[in-house]
């Protein structure tokens, strides 16, 4: 490789007639091989780069530079399909930080490599627009590589520019993902070494690997004829984004004078004779994408899908008597995952909260329940809640032996155990605290669902503390229960709870047997 | 009417009543209920809901809408918050508002998924670089995590900032009543957003300022408007402050432990008093201040080592003896707990 590492601005005044385009008419000028210049600059350009804090006339970029070439040929692409007002240009963070001194369309300027992500959120807030990503080789193919990644195979209906100059240009030429084999930079001294660095990057071919691209392209600035090619794909590529028919991606090979240390002609003819050995020049998609709809969701009022509008179906608050024994209450439910130790929690909060309660619900959450065991706290108070976490409940729910053993000890004295199983464990005491045993499981198990022993352990808790009325109860499930037969086992179950403590009033700490059965 | 809700739900549902019509985001527990229903909600009302390949795209997407004058916001925790902070610092930068929700969990590193309050420092004091602030509300409740994340859209709006909302995984996690009334929103009109538009196609949204004064005058710009919030917006939540003789302050969870431990020691005839901030960024310093003036001691309780308890030392500046407590590793204290280190505390001033 010839090429010498960075800087060596040789070619101001080798002004080629593609950088001179870009630029203002007041710096016209016939470049020296003779050809006659275009000199007409698209409307889609700022007639004086107010935005400049200097030289407004000309651009940043230095001469030879394909930056300029690619702003002239969208510049014009957009002007001819008549895109000026409907175009959003989203400027990444490299030498092309600045296209916004030019673009006299919307402008956002985004996070070095986030343009894709940003131009797809644009996007969607404004889907009839054109949203341009444009982005050099650092920003999509290193920094960048998952958001260009996931917005091409979201078929994001984006266009995206790739200029693909194998360095970064704006940080002084350090080593880019698509510097070739054996290049010099200023971060690979010795020359590009795939045993370091790897392997130049292949942006088009990786982005062709996914289904949902409707256009990929490479183009090399590299003369004329190439020039021109660029200039249809990339009307071509906002053609498809225009037509609503998915991700354009063109990626094109484009000289760096400065940092490769050329004069802007050899730059071009270094485009074509090193880089596309390495870049073959190809369509690698164009088709437009089969997307399979799936079911759109149904589109409700805000009040239905927040579920702010009044229910009238739903059993009135106001009208359910509290049970008479009310006094604040905190419970812990405790068990295996699966045993609904969540869902009886949620149960209660929801009856206390029909009865006009201030109420609170904190589960265990996360690997805990991974580990197969779960518990829950809930508060019922007349009062402001404070602390949602209750470090000394009234009544441990303890669903399974695990869980008395572990919880019973932070019961408040003169607290109340319920658990789940005919006998309490022999070796198990707990000083201060009522403990009565349910056979909550078998009870269930009889009425043809093991499932509901939380629901038999509820009616247990309700009949022993009489903290909320049985009848809230039955409203709850009627309410949250939507299978008939299912609803059916969790009454009789709510029931079987109750009638247990009923015909065992003597071990209640405050109930006495109300003969409700 | 009241209805049962998770915080983290409540969250969408206040975004949803606020007019946010974007939803950006990455799963992490114990936030991930935001974003799940976030995408069960948003497209059901017209909007947006897409899960991002990285918190790092979720927070530029962020960018992208509230640049085309959307209402967005994204949720995450901490990890996810540590790779959004360029992000936050381009948006505060560009001016951009969005609402951002961390449901804090244990760190540093993944730490673990329990509440911890050590995120204070990266939104409160910053996190991302350069010189900017975020709009940090603190919730306490379900009902706050609906009504601050409303708040939110509007201070962002209102300064063109981001706002953050800072919860914890048990505030985001637990389930409370929560009284949601429907109201029409009609979110400022952003004359500045880039729509692709021919009104808007003179408008630019960036966060460079090439030339140094440039930039000085831009920060000065955003000083200005800092200034202003702390004049407009600090919040905070006092109880039985009057006649307290021991100022105990705590935000979030610990807030809701600090009020049951105030009711518990009142109960003992101990003259302790709450004091909640709800803005942590603006602090309520002058509310503050006052409250502090006539009691002997303040403690400061966090679920960290000590991050809020600096902006109560720079409140009270040396006026009041200021202690701290603070439980980590997603550990919280019980009311038990603290009920004792006040009865400590108290008897060590005597
Ligand atoms: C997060 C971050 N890291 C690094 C930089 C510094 N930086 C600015 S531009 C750039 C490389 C740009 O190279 P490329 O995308 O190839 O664009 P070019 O300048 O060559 O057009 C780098 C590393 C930055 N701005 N932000
Ligand atoms: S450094 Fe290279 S990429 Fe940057 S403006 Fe100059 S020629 Fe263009």
């Amino acid at each position: 490789m010839e090429v010498e590492s960075v800087i060596g601005v040789d070619g101001l005044e080798a002004k080629s007639e593609v950088t001179a385009e870009a630029q203002s008419k007041a710096s016209l000028e016939v470049s020296k091989d003779g050809y006659e210049p275009i000199h007409s600059k698209s409307p889609v350009f700022f007639d004086l780069y107010q935005r400049k804090s200097e030289l407004k006339h000309q651009t940043h970029y230095c001469p030879g530079c394909g930056h300029g070439v690619v702003h002239k040929l969208i510049a014009e692409a957009l002007q001819e399909l008549g895109l000026q007002d409907s175009t959003i240009f989203v400027s990444p963070v490299g030498c092309s930080v600045f296209a916004y001194y030019y673009f006299d369309v919307g402008n956002v300027q985004v996070a070095h490599g986030r343009a894709p992500a940003s131009a797809t959120a644009i996007k969607r807030s404004c889907p009839e627009k054109i949203v341009i990503s444009y982005q050099g080789d650092g920003d999509l193919a290193a920094i960048g590589t998952a958001e260009i990644v996931h917005a091409a195979n979201r078929g994001e209906k984006i266009t995206v520019f790739f200029v693909n100059n194998g360095i970064y240009g704006m940080t002084g030429g350090q080593m880019a993902p698509t510097t070739l084999v054996g290049q010099k930079s200023t971060t690979s001294p010795w020359g590009r070494r795939p045993a370091n660095e790897g392997f130049p990057l292949h942006m088009a071919e990786l982005l062709a690997t996914l289904e949902a691209p409707a256009y990929i392209e490479r183009v090399a600035l590299s003369d004329n004829k190439n020039i021109m090619k660029a200039r249809r794909v990339i009307r071509k590529a906002l053609e498809i984004q225009r037509d609503d028919a998915g991700f354009s991606f063109v990626e094109i090979l484009s000289p760096c004078p400065t940092i490769w240390g050329k004069n802007p002609v050899e730059a071009r003819r270094w485009v074509l004779e090193k880089m596309t050995p390495t870049f073959p020049l190809n369509v690698f998609r164009d088709r437009r994408p089969e997307v399979p709809t799936g079911d759109e969701p149904l589109q409700r009022t805000v009040g239905d899908v927040l579920e702010i509008t009044p229910k009238t179906h739903l059993h009135n608050v106001s009208t359910t008597k509290r049970a008479y024994h009310f006094k604040n209450v905190t419970i812990k439910v405790a068990g295996f995952g699966g045993q609904g130790v969540l869902l009886l929690g949620q149960l209660l909060i929801e009856m206390g909260m029909r009865e006009g309660l201030e109420v609170s619900w904190l589960p265990s959450y996360g690997p805990e329940m991974r580990s197969g065991s779960a518990h829950c706290h809930v508060c019922l108070s007349r009062e402001r809640i404070g602390s949602p976490l209750v470090s000394r409940p009234d009544v441990l729910v303890a669903m399974n032996e695990f869980s008395l053993r572990k919880f019973a000890s932070e019961v408040a004295t003169g607290g109340l155990i319920l658990y789940n199983g005919a006998s309490v464990p022999a070796d198990f005491s707990a000083p201060g605290a009522q403990v009565v045993g349910i056979p909550a499981a078998e009870i269930a198990d009889k009425l043809g669902s093991t499932k509901a022993a939380n629901i038999v352990m509820m009616g247990a808790l309700l009949e022993e503390t009489e903290c909320l009325a049985p009848g809230t109860a039955l409203s709850v499930l009627e309410d949250k229960v939507k299978k008939p037969d299912l609803l059916e086992i969790d009454r009789r179950a709510l029931f079987a709870g109750r009638l247990f403590i009923d015909d065992n009033a003597h071990i209640g700490a405050v109930s006495q047997s109300d003969g409700f059965a | 009417m009241r209805q049962l809700c998770k915080g983290n739900v409540a969250v969408v549902k206040g975004a949803i009543l606020a007019g946010c019509r974007a939803y950006y985001g990455y799963p992490i527990t114990p936030a991930s209920e935001i974003a799940e229903s976030a995408a069960l909600y948003f497209p059901q009302v017209g909007g947006t809901f897409l899960q991002a390949e990285s918190e790092v795209a979720a927070i530029n997407m962020v960018y992208g809408a509230a640049a085309a004058g959307t209402r967005v916001m994204t949720g995450s925790s901490g990890p996810g918050l540590s790779l959004m902070q360029e992000g936050m610092s381009y948006l505060a930068g560009a001016e951009l508002p969005c609402v951002i929700v961390d449901v804090m969990r244990g760190g540093p590193g993944l730490g673990n998924i329990a509440p911890e309050q050590s995120d204070y420092f990266a939104m409160v004091k910053g996190g991302g670089h350069g010189n900017y602030r975020n709009i940090v509300l603190a919730p306490a409740s379900v009902q706050e995590m609906a009504e601050l994340t409303m708040l939110a859209f509007e201070l962002a709006d209102k300064y063109r900032n981001p706002a953050v909302v800072l919860a914890d995984g048990f505030i985001g996690q637990m389930v409370e009543p929560l009284d949601l009334e429907y109201r029409e929103i009609h979110p400022p009109e952003k004359s500045w957003a880039v729509k692709g538009t021919p009104e808007t196609r003179a408008n630019l949204v960036s966060s460079i300022c090439l030339e140094t004064d440039e930039l000085e005058e831009h920060q000065r710009r955003m000083e200005a408007k800092y200034i202003r919030a702390q004049e407009a917006e600090p919040l905070c939540e006092l109880c039985y402050t009057e006649d307290a003789e021991i100022l105990l302050v705590g935000y979030g969870i610990v807030s809701r432990v600090l009020l049951s431990t105030v009711d518990a020691l009142r109960k003992e005839g101990v003259k302790a008093g709450l004091f909640r901030p709800i803005t942590l960024w603006p602090y309520p310093s002058k509310t503050l201040a006052k409250a502090a003036r006539k009691v002997e001691k303040v403690i400061v309780v966090e679920l960290s080592n000590g991050q809020m308890v600096e902006d109560v030392h720079l409140a009270l500046n040396g006026k009041v003896p200021v202690e701290f407590y603070g439980r980590v590793g997603g550990n919280v204290p019980s009311v038990a707990e603290l009920q004792q280190l006040v009865l400590t505390r108290m008897s060590a001033m005597v």
